[in-house]
């Protein structure tokens, strides 16, 4: 009991302290996930909409893919990725490897299936009559998407907020392409994964907490972000 | 939406903000784990106004990252495949500089009799006699290749009724070995670093088998251009030089000095 009692104290105190070490920690997370949502988000809500809107072919295929991508494990992601931004894979030259924006190019990736799954299901599950009106009412392609999208919004934050988890909570990602370098690519999941293995238990699970913590502000930050237009 | 945008940008000058040059340098978690580069790399840092990326990992990933180019400089400890990366070209200007021993760690209660072995092989055919808990890195790191020459030297192969072979790093390994508990072979830097949270005990060190040294090697820029040479270079001459090996010779954890420099010898 005494292990968690001062795990708790250690997270507050870190918390309290503003040690600079964990603040660049926690900006590195911060950043790194919160860059890799804000691409995948933009790529992936518009191309989630599209898709739902428009009948083609293989689109019960597609749906498939997208369901299997989503149970991606993040190592594999990272072990592509490596094999593609290592110095001797095709895109080595960019010298990304061991930076942090290799760890937003796979955390974007990683997340990409996962949005466009979620907001396709959104428009998907949306009032029929919606599209129905806005055709009979005369409006272009372009805008009946934009008039799904305001009705989905709710979901739309939902899905983004569910991306933001999954890309500042993986370890596979992070640990592979960014290296868990001090100071650097150093994230909240690879520096608990260090501090678990050096026998820091505490300092790990206190750095867990921060990380709840931080998920907890962000996603009631984008929550209010969702609510606006109200 | 203005908002999410000024954001991003935010976040994005926070990451790009690094004018700085970067030196990688892929080392075993010994070297990492132990505070010895945290303590030292600062002070090149400074002189040379740069950053060093410290990659951590076993021995044999590390060279794997050598191999293709992924870092500049390796401070590895692992003798024979550092010579076979040397003779395939991959690396340049191999030198000596540390060294420590390694370490036979287990329960205090000792159940194979290793504290009474007259060699790190007896202490080994020991614990394969009395079938107790054998904990093995499995990762090929530097620990892992010693560890399978001293089972050489024993003639005993592992059998999976009492060797755990856990394919993590040594700090893990020796968390691994003190719930069990069982007996591991360690770096005596990690196992200093670590053995106040233990309840294992060392229980045999000394055989000359059991040296082990650290050596500095550079990726050749002729293999990989893209490395950054010069800087791999003014680091090898730190470390190896008067100020690098000075820095290592006063280097402690608990009271004790866990490498000894030996460049040049």
């Amino acid at each position: 009991m005494s292990f968690f009692v001062e795990s708790f104290s250690r997270a507050l105190e870190l918390f309290l302290s503003a040690d600079p070490e964990l603040f660049a920690i926690v900006r590195t997370s911060l950043a790194t996930s919160g860059i890799a949502v804000a691409i995948a988000s933009a790529l992936a809500i518009p191309a989630g909409i599209v898709i739902a809107l428009t009948p083609f072919a293989v689109k019960e295929a597609l749906r498939h893919g997208l369901n299997a991508l989503m149970a991606l494990p993040t190592v594999v992601v990272g072990l592509v990725l490596y094999g593609i931004l290592s110095r001797q894979g095709p895109l080595g030259s960019t010298n990304l490897l061991f930076t942090p924006w290799a760890i937003v190019i796979g955390q974007t990736l990683l997340v990409i299936p996962l949005l466009l799954n979620l907001i396709w299901t959104a428009v998907q599950t949306a009032d029929p009559r919606i599209t129905f009106t806005c055709r009979t009412l005369g409006a272009s392609r372009s805008q009946q998407a934009i008039i799904v999208f305001h009705e989905c919004r709710l979901a739309v934050v939902a899905a983004t907020i569910l991306a933001f988890g999954r890309a500042i909570g993986e370890v596979g990602v992070a640990m592979m392409l960014g290296g868990n370098i001090a100071g650097y690519t150093r994230t909240m999941t690879t520096a608990i994964a260090l501090e678990t293995s050096k026998g820091e238990f505490a300092l790990g699970l206190a750095l867990g907490l921060v990380l709840l913590m931080v998920a907890l502000l962000t996603n009631l930050a984008l929550g209010l972000l969702g609510k606006r237009p109200e | 939406m203005k908002n999410l945008l000024l954001i991003s940008l935010l976040i994005t000058t926070a990451i790009v903000a690094r004018a700085e040059e970067h030196l990688r340098l892929a080392t075993t978690t010994s070297t990492s784990d132990s505070g010895l580069l945290p303590a030292i790399n600062p002070t090149f840092e400074k002189q040379a106004g740069v950053k060093v990326d410290v990659i951590a990992v076993g021995s044999g990933k590390a060279l794997a990252l050598g191999r293709n180019g992924d870092v500049d400089v390796l401070l590895t400890h692992d003798p024979l495949a550092e010579e076979s990366f040397m003779a395939d070209g991959v690396g340049v200007g191999r030198q000596a500089v540390m060294e420590n021993d390694f370490v036979i760690v287990g329960p205090a209660s000792d159940p194979a009799g290793v504290g009474q072995a007259v060699s790190a092989a007896d202490a080994i055919s020991r614990i394969a006699k009395a079938k107790a808990w054998f904990v093995s890195r499995g990762d090929k790191s530097g620990t892992h290749v010693k560890e399978q020459a001293l089972f050489n030297a024993a003639a005993v192969s592992a059998d999976a009724a009492w060797y755990l072979s856990a394919g993590q790093g040594m700090a893990p390994v020796l968390q691994i070995a003190d719930q069990k508990p069982a007996y591991t072979l360690a770096d005596r830097g990690t196992w200093l670093a670590l053995r106040g949270k233990l309840g294992l005990k060392l229980l045999y060190a000394g055989d000359p088998i059991l040296v082990n040294p650290y050596h500095l090697m550079r990726v050749n820029p002729a293999r990989h251009p893209t490395t950054n040479a010069k800087l791999a270079e003014a680091y090898a001459n730190f470390l190896t030089g008067a100020e690098g090996q000075g820095l290592i010779s006063t280097f402690k954890v608990d009271g004790e000095v866990l490498f000894r420099p030996t460049a040049g010898k």
